[in-house]
């Protein structure tokens, strides 16, 4: 995978994604461990560039690169010449003139990190565009199924919530289909486009239907901020009717696994004692997280050496 | 002035129902004759045409040529090249320049331009509403009186339809067709692309089909209120054919147009996110193109139109949403259609010269363009059908080098164009008489 870009998992075979859990699987133990440094990319310059605002992505690829031994730097938009009307080609441009040998991007354009790809020889890695792709998330959802589960084909995943606006969603349908679990889609028909069942899921309206019998249910932000365009009534009428709580958990097998990709709207999609409860994976998906960035990098920029 | 005898040409004149191996000769500026075998006379410079087809000069019902006001996207120097160079003597220029052409004087501005810049004929549409805002009617009547040929707001569509019929009724005392760009405004909100499948696979914003649909049932509805002529403008959906279909039937006064990208380019297109692809109406799927065929082969939709919309290369290099709407068509127009239409042998090369001349003058009423009649205008243009060449951006004559048909092989191409008489663009190059 040395000198590939992660754009996303549409595109990515089903050798390639092992290849990224396994190694993930190695680089899960290093961070771990009690000095959590490796040299496998001592010597590489690695860049965040983020036009849109995070924490635990930007975070989580920033301890992966430090963990690997790369020197990492971060450039944050409203801090960048973008806010002076810089164009989107120059920045690319000018961090490319810097040398580095990965840039890992974030932008509200679907479709960015495929443009960026035009403009610079490094490595560029999506950390998500729009709501087109996420692909270092699926990648960590999909570790954790694997992990939680033994394995993810034939596994029930339903994915509840705001899938019209999620790139987490795209991704995760992109990259559980192609390791042979079944997807189920659940939430309002305003935030599910049917035509998503070209990709090859089943769409529930009734939250209920989606996660019945479901071996993992991955809970998708409410993104308030699309609220005023009406897509449905109240914040209050959402967690009435497509909320995950522990009632409706219940209908989900015994060893559900529970995930989100936060930030939670806690209350919201999903309740306290659900986000929290036993068969809550999120902070384990944290912990993925830097596992799996730490080994696109590695296989993307150093042929995946071993930990 | 020279005058030329075309010879062994295939002539196809659908207005005139030609379609044969014949010789024309120009004179003065006019049709002299057409013919068998004439004959050459003394003062006849004598074009050897066998091989080529020899047709009425295209006429292009929607475009933008960007002056005034945007003249790093394209000026008439540049725009009325690249028309030439794609076959076409007579072009209809819209509105949303900078100003916005929603005055008498600024029609009488580009009217004294056109004369001294343009190698082919150009006309004016003037804006339907002040500055294309939607708020109130332009200057209808004074704009008409000052040679504006239409009325639109392309680009937008006149929201109010309040001020819609009114245009409409208004516009039809000077016999004048209102041209609505018909896109419901609320249900495409800020769509970037149509919505199907692929716009849910790619999180791009979709603009349904529906939204056109829903426009052209508007207008139609208004046009048959009123009495009033409505075209609508790039015609992309299997919806608004059937309701134009439906409307014709009932003698109601619509036109229509489509341009090649819509019969030829779909929206998976997209995938790479290449804002080449980015247009409005935007690329559909095939079900809407069979449909759209379907339309130009009936009779339903009147005419091929480019909507020739250049931009500065660097303007259309952006992320996708960001990259404004919209590419240059003339110089690919014919072939584009002859190529992925006529080779494919999905329709014939005469139906696609019927509406690329005939077609568009008759919806306009324009008698004296689209034929090559004997005593009629000079405008004709020589095809090379079996010409093949590669689309190349960079070496067309327009300002606008960003074009979805790039690096796409195509057969058969305009290598002459003549306007009232005179060559204006041969092999390449333009002549400036």
């Amino acid at each position: 995978m040395r000198g590939q870009h992660i754009l996303g998992l549409e595109h990515m075979s089903v050798a390639d994604i092992e290849r990224v859990l396994n190694t993930a699987d190695e680089m899960k133990k290093v961070t771990k461990q009690d000095i959590k440094k490796l040299s496998t990319l001592r010597g590489k310059a690695i860049v965040n560039v983020f036009f849109e605002n995070s924490t635990r992505t930007r975070s989580s690829f920033e301890l992966a690169g430090k963990y690997l031994g790369a020197d990492v730097i971060n450039i944050a938009a409203s801090t960048s010449s973008v806010a002076k009307g810089e164009s989107l080609r120059d920045t690319l441009l000018t961090v490319q003139a810097m040398g580095v040998d990965a840039i890992v991007m974030r932008h509200s354009a679907e479709g960015a990190a495929q443009y960026a790809t035009r403009y610079v020889k490094a490595v560029v890695i999506n950390a998500g565009d729009g709501a087109h792709e996420h692909p270092t998330q699926g990648l960590l959802d999909l570790l954790t199924i694997r992990q939680h589960h033994g394995s993810i084909a034939g596994k029930k995943v339903a994915i509840v919530g705001d899938i019209l606006h999620s790139r987490v969603a795209r991704s995760n349908i992109w990259g559980l289909l192609k390791m042979g679990a079944e997807v189920h889609l659940g939430g309002p028909k305003t935030l599910i486009p049917k035509e998503m069942l070209d990709m090859g899921v089943t769409i529930h309206h009734r939250v209920e239907d989606a996660i019945a019998d479901a071996d993992v249910v991955n809970v998708l932000r409410i993104q308030l901020e699309r609220q005023k365009k009406g897509l449905f009534p109240t914040p209050r009428e959402y967690a009435r009717i497509f909320g995950i709580n522990d009632e409706r958990l219940k209908l989900a097998k015994e060893n559900v696994l529970v995930m989100h990709p936060g930030p939670m709207n806690r209350g919201l999609e999903i309740s306290p004692d659900v986000a929290y409860g036993r068969f809550s994976a999120i902070e384990e998906q944290v912990n993925n997280g830097v596992a799996v960035r730490m080994a696109v990098l590695s296989l993307t920029l150093a042929d995946g050496v071993q930990a | 002035m020279a005058q030329w005898l075309i010879k062994n040409g295939h002539l196809i004149d659908p207005a005139n129902g030609l379609d044969d191996v014949l010789d024309i000769r120009i004179a003065n500026g006019k049709v002299a004759a057409v013919g068998k075998s004439l004959s050459a006379e003394a003062s006849d410079e004598v074009i050897d045409a066998s091989g080529l087809v020899v047709s009425p000069g295209f006429i292009d019902i929607h475009c933008h040529l960007r002056e005034p006001g945007q003249e790093a996207k394209e000026d008439l120097l540049t725009g009325t090249a690249s028309a030439a160079a794609g076959g076409f003597t007579t072009i209809l220029t819209m509105a949303n320049t900078r100003p916005v052409i929603d005055q008498a004087i600024i029609v009488a501005g580009m009217k004294h331009k056109i004369q001294t810049d343009a190698v082919v004929r150009v006309e004016i549409t003037g804006a339907v509403t002040k500055g294309l805002e939607g708020k109130e009617l332009s200057e209808i009547g004074d704009m008409a009186q000052a040679g504006a040929r239409a009325f639109s707001d392309d680009g937008y569509y006149v929201n109010d339809g309040r001020l819609m019929r009114a245009a409409l009724e208004y516009a039809s005392m000077f016999n004048l067709p209102v041209i609505s760009h018909s896109e419901d405004c609320c249900l495409v909100a800020d769509g970037v692309m149509h919505e199907g499948c692929v716009s849910a696979k790619l999180g791009l914003k979709g603009r349904p089909a529906e939204a056109e649909n829903i426009a052209v049932s508007r207008e139609i509805m208004l046009a048959e209120m009123t009495g009033g002529h409505v075209h609508i403008a790039h015609v992309s959906s299997k919806g608004a054919v059937d309701l134009i279909r439906e409307a014709k039937a009932k003698g109601i006064k619509v036109t229509a147009e489509v341009t090649p990208h819509h019969l030829c380019l779909v929206d998976k297109t997209i995938e790479s996110f290449d804002s080449a692809f980015k247009v409005n109406p935007p690329l559909r799927t095939n079900e809407h193109i069979v449909a759209l065929i379907e339309g130009l082969k009936d009779g339903t939709l009147d005419a091929i139109a480019t909507d020739h919309a250049p931009h500065a290369y660097e303007e259309k290099d952006c992320e996708f949403n960001e990259a404004p709407c919209g590419f240059a068509g003339f110089e690919t127009a014919f072939s584009v259609l002859h190529s992925c239409l006529v080779q494919t042998g999905q329709w014939n090369l005469q139906a696609l010269i019927h509406k690329m001349t005939a077609g568009p003058a008759a919806a306009f009423d324009w008698k004296d363009r689209g034929h090559l009649s004997v005593g009629g205008l000079a405008d004709l243009v020589l095809i090379d059908p079996k010409k093949e060449w590669i689309v190349d951006p960079h070496a067309m004559l327009t300002r606008g080098k960003s074009c979805p048909f790039t690096g796409m092989e195509m057969v058969g191409q305009v290598v002459r164009t003549m306007v009232d008489g005179k060559w204006v663009y041969q092999d390449g190059k333009i002549i400036r008489n």
